[in-house]
Parts: structure tokens; sequence; C-alpha cells
């Protein structure tokens, strides 16, 4: 990619919500705990010393249950929320210490968003709220219609340009309300839920419809999600959050093979391994002398890919490879098995 | 005197009552303290109603003097307009004809004046305060109250302060409605703007619109139907007051409604009556429509 984008920085995050945050702010710094600034101070934690680097050009993806704080960080991105204390940095510039304008100026041109409920205005046609930020950046239509109308060809909306989001059915509303992010030509997507409310067939073809337009664009996208099957199979980054405080950071198969605590252990327990664990990660590295197998597989395959095409071709073991086609190691298909097999319920089993 | 006080101390048995002659002067200093500021302010006041006087004259005539079948067109292509229903301009074709043919064109027309020059003052001044009430709820808790007394007050209570300011005549009846129906559109405006989704002025906010851009682009359009529903009953309630209203002067059906209670006359008091139950229903029927026809793309459903 020609142009490199900023990665976004989260540093030292923290917001109070309630009638005076930063009389407890000192207070919740020095570690007085959710529970008991609520219980003693009537005041809601909603996000305590996020350090965060969210990189430039990939997806990173913010998981935690109901009520986590989610919602709250990914707003302060755009700074439709204020932070108690703390600064998030985006080429060069404070976010948090923006002025109003700034700020709009910020949202227009960097920023663009997609909401769980689609959010989409329901007096506008398909085409007008494809055109919405263009409207708003006052964009003249003459310039504006063509990119209106090839992103909602992108989205595969053609035809349905002058229907009402009334019209629609929820996975066709939440394209418009994807094209709508994309006509702005933001660096900056961010997803909040976007797809959490979808059913699971259409959730699955959305998550395809980004990850195909995320191959040719590249932007920096922030998508959160409470389904981890989701996160795993969207984000180059997962973050995971519980009661506004970041509990593990790392990619889907770091967090799936070492969870950092019962917290995370929890979330991964029901996970299909075989679709996070990439080939290399399980490979052996082969004894001197040992005569190497003829089948070869890239080394970021997943499990789930490698056990289906050995089965087909008939293999029994098989070399992995790195991207210049050097022997990383061996695999055979008990080792996949073995690595497939979810140690916490083997566990459970043998007790 | 305290007859039956079954024993009771005196304060306890009658009402403490103020002095009587202590009433009289506290009374006498604020009629005659409100007078004096009157008359003091009374170029003020007739300068800043001069305007209203003409506008409501031009239109009065211009109802009156055009060739009915002029204005009954107009009307009828109003109501068209509106409602884009066959049957409910059929209906204001008869109920107009009907009115005509007994004789009340004349006094329908200077209601009709009355009633649109003062619905068209409650909408100009209520839609920006019910703006400015949704924004701020501080405000909300000022005016909602004021609202309330407003609408409790009995209507002939209006007339009191109106006619001491501004004296008798077509001009302060016109205030006296005005105030009267603008309730619901400060109301309405208020209610529909708050009610306009979270998420969705959320997302205005994330493309960066600015306020500006936010009321006129998300706010107004979506309250849009609420506030219709404050016009229509705006309306309403100006037709309602217009009657009372022509005991301070104002003209038209009214005052015919009002000669007739105090004379007996049955036939002309419900003849009149209808007539203006008649108009009430075609603008009902007309802003209704209108208001559904602006948000006919809510309706779900694949083509
Ligand atoms: N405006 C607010 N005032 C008070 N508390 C809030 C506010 N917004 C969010 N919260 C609280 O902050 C926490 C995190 O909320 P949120 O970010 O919406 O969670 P999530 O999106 O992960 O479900 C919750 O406990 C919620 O009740
Ligand atoms: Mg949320």
């Amino acid at each position: 990619m020609s142009d490199i984008r900023p990665d976004i920085e989260i540093r030292n995050l923290y917001k109070i919500f309630g009638a005076d945050p930063g009389a407890h702010i000192e207070a919740v710094k020095a570690g007085l705990s959710k529970t008991d600034l609520n219980r003693k101070h009537g005041h809601v934690l909603g996000l305590q010393d996020i350090n965060l680097t969210l990189p430039g050009g990939q997806i990173s993806v913010i998981m935690g249950l109901s009520g986590s704080g989610k919602s709250t960080l990914i707003r302060h991105i755009n700074g439709l929320i204020a932070p108690t204390a703390g600064e998030i940095l985006y080429d060069g510039e404070d976010v948090c210490r923006m002025s109003e304008a700034e700020l709009r100026r910020f949202r227009r041109k960097r920023t663009a968003m997609v909401f769980q409920k689609f959010a989409l205005l329901p007096h506008r046609t398909v085409l007008e709220n494809t055109l919405y930020g263009l409207d708003i950046q006052r964009v003249p239509r003459a310039e504006a219609e063509p990119i209106a109308r090839r992103w909602i060809d992108r989205v595969g909306l053609k035809g349905f340009e002058s229907h009402y989001p009334a019209q629609l059915s929820g996975g066709m509303q939440q394209r418009v309300g994807l094209a709508r992010a994309l006509a702005n030509d933001a660096d900056i997507l961010l997803m909040d839920e976007a797809f959490s409310a979808l059913d699971p067939l259409i959730r699955v073809d959305m998550q395809k419809v980004l990850l195909e337009l995320q191959e040719e664009l590249r932007k920096t996208v922030v998508f959160i999600t409470h389904d981890l099957d989701e996160a795993l199979r969207l984000g180059d980054k997962i973050a995971i959050l519980r009661d506004g405080a970041l509990e593990q950071v790392g990619t889907g198969q770091e967090i799936v093979l070492n969870p950092a605590n019962d917290y995370v252990a929890a979330f991964v327990r029901e996970v299909n391994r075989s679709r996070v664990i990439h080939a290399g990660t399980v490979a052996r590295v082969p004894e001197p002398g040992e005569s190497l197998p003829e089948a070869s597989y890239p080394a970021r395959l997943v499990l789930e890919k490698v056990a289906r095409r050995m089965t087909r071709d008939g293999h029994r073991a098989a070399r992995v490879v790195d991207r210049n086609g050097d022997t990383q190691g061996v695999i055979d298909l008990s080792a996949i098995l073995e690595a497939m097999v979810n140690p916490a319920t083997a566990d459970s089993e043998t007790a | 005197m305290a007859s039956s006080c079954w024993g009771l101390p005196e304060l306890i048995c009658r009402f403490p009552e103020v002095d009587a002659t202590a009433m009289r002067h506290a009374r006498r200093a604020i009629d005659t303290g409100f007078r004096d500021l009157v008359r003091e302010f009374s170029d003020v006041i007739d300068a800043a109603t001069a305007p209203l006087q003409v506008f409501l004259n031009m239109l009065e005539n211009t109802f009156v003097n055009t060739p009915w079948i002029i204005v009954f067109a107009v009307l009828l292509g109003v109501v068209w307009a509106g409602a884009r229903s066959v049957r409910v301009v059929a209906g204001a074709a008869l109920a107009l004809l009907v009115i005509g043919w007994v004789g009340l064109w004349e006094d329908t027309m200077i209601t009709l004046a009355m009633v649109t020059v003062s619905t068209l003052l409650a909408v100009a001044l209520g839609l920006p305060v019910g703006i400015f009430t949704a924004r701020s709820d501080r405000v909300q808790a000022v005016v909602n109250p004021t609202l309330d007394v407003m609408q409790t007050l009995p209507s002939f209570v209006y007339l009191i302060p109106v006619v001491v300011i501004f004296g008798i005549g077509k001009v302060p009846g016109l205030i006296a409605v005005v105030i009267y129906a603008i309730p619901p559109m400060i109301r309405l405006t208020n209610l529909g703007i708050r009610l306009v989704d979270r998420e969705v002025i959320e997302a205005a906010d994330a493309f960066g619109s600015s306020d500006r851009q936010k009321l006129w682009g998300v706010q107004l359009p979506l309250a849009l139907p609420t506030i219709m529903a404050g016009v229509n009953q705006t309306i309403m309630m100006a037709l309602a007051m217009v009657v009372i209203a022509s005991m301070v002067g104002v003209g038209g059906l009214g005052k015919n409604v009002l000669q007739a209670i105090n004379n007996q006359f049955f036939t002309v008091g419900f003849l009149n009556g209808f007539a203006l139950v008649a108009i009430a229903i075609i603008f009902d029927r007309t802003s209704q429509a209108f208001g559904k026809r602006l948000q006919k793309h809510r309706e779900a459903g694949h083509e």
C-alpha cells in the first residue's frame, strides 16, 4: 500500500460517568474499584487506564460482554465522548484536546461510523443516506452522487438507490450504513457492534463483505463485538475489555492459546480452535536426517484448512513452509487433532 | 355569628381572611399601577401591534372582497394540495356551499382570515420556542409549567390582561387567540425533537454535522409528524377561541354565536356553530392527511 495510515494511540484513558467525575479521578487512579466508586460516590467507572495501539490499515477488534465499556471506548476515538483523563493520539494530534470545530473537521474528514441499529435517516433514500457525509461536507451533488452510487454498487445495493430504509431488510440497511461510512473516504472506520443485530447467515455475509473491502481499502478499522467467533474472523488484533479495563491484547491465536486469565479463558473455551490456530504454530522441528514428507502447506494456513486438504489429498504428514517456500517444520494429522482439542474440555474429561 | 363552632376556637373555626380594606388597597394599587404602566407605553404597544392590524385587515379584505367563486376554488385547491383526497375535497366543497347558501359566507371568511393569521403567528412563534425548549432541560423546566398554567387557565381569563393592555378590537382578539392556541405547538415541537432516535442524532454527530445541519437535516424532518400534530391542534384551539374572542370585538361567526346567546336565537346560534364545526373538520382532515403523507416513507415493506 502506498499510503501508510497512522496508528491510533490510546494512552492512560479514564472515563468516569456522573455529576462530578473530576473529583474522583485521583482516587480511581490510586486504585478505587468500579464497585466502590459506584457504591460510595454514585459514579460509574466507564473506562480505566486504557493503553492500546490500534494499528493503521488493520482491523482491530474490541471485545467484551455487554456493559464492559466497548461503546464508550469507541466513542472516544471520534470525540463523541470526552475522557475524564488521558489522550488519544492520531497523526500527531490529540483528539481529546480538539475544539468543537476541529472535532467536526476531524469527524468529517478522518472518521466514519457504522452503528448497531443502523441509525439511517428514515426520510432519506438509500442514495441520499449514502450522500449524507458528503452533504455535511458541502460537496456539490454533481461531484458527490457518482461517489455514492459507486459505493452503493460496491455493497451490493445497485437498483435500490431510491428505496427508503424502512423498505429494506436489516442486512440491506446495514449495507447502506456501510456505504454511507465508506463514501466519506475516511481513514478510520468505527463499527460499534455493526453486525450484532443481524441474523447469523447475513452476519457472515457482511463479515465477508467487510473483509473483501478491507483487502482493497486497508482502512484503520475499529470493530466492536461481543462475539468471539466474529472477533477471530475479522480481527488482526483483538483487545478484550472487562468492566472498563483491558484484560488482554493480542492476535486471535495468542488469545486462544494463552488466555491471560480465567475471564479470557472462559471466553475462548467454546471457540473452534481449528479456525484460529495456524499450521506453523503446531509444526514440530524435524529431527536431523529425518526424511521430510512430500506435501507442503503455508505456515499461515489455519488447522481446519490444513486438515481438510490433507485428508482430501490423502497425506498423513506434510511440511509447513514460510512465504519463501522454506521448510519450517513438519505436521501430521494426530498433531493437528491434538491441537484442535480444547485443553479445558480435555481436562474435565480426564477428571 | 359563629353559630356552630362546636366549641372550637375562633381561629380554627372561621377561615382567617386578610383584612377587607387591605385587600381593597392592594387590588387598587395593582390595577391602577398596571393601567398606568400600559398608558405609559401605549405608543410602543400601538406601534408593535400596527403591523398585525395591517396584515389582518389585508387578509380579511382579500377573503371578503374577492368574488366567492374564486375564494371557493382557491380553498378547494389548498385542501387538495394538503389532503390529496377526493372525498375530503368534495366534503369541503359541500360544506362551503351550504355555508354560503344560508348566508354565512362573509362571516365565515372573516373567521377564516382570523384563524389563518393566528395559526401562522402561533406556528411562527411556537416553533422556535419549541426548538429552544428541546435544546435545554433547564428551559424546559420553565416552559412546561408555564404551558400547564396557560392550558388550565379558563379561556375567558386571557381576555382580561389582553383588554387592559391592548384595548378592544380585532388585534387584541387575535393576540388572545394566539396565546390560547400556542401551547400545543410549543409542546409538540419540543416533544417531537426530543423523541428523535438518539442513535440517529449520534450518527449525525459522528459525520461531523454542525448544530444547524443537525436541526434542519435531521431533527426537524424526523419531528415533523409530531410538529404537524401540534399545528393541527393549534388550528383547533384557534377555532375554539375565536368564538370567545368575539367578546372583545372579533367579528365573524363567533360574534353571531355570542349574539345568539344574548338574544336566545336558537337557530342562528346553531347555524353558526355548525359552520365553525364544518371549518374545523375541513382544517383537521386536510392537515392530518398532509401530516400522514409526510411520513409515507416510514411505512415498511419491500416493494
Ligand atoms: N452516559 C452514561 N452515564 C452513566 N453511565 C454510563 C453512560 N454510558 C455508559 N455508562 C455505563 O458505562 C458502562 C459501559 O457502557 P457501554 O460502553 O455502553 O458498554 P458496552 O458497549 O460494552 O455494552 C456501563 O456500565 C454503562 O452503564
Ligand atoms: Mg455497546
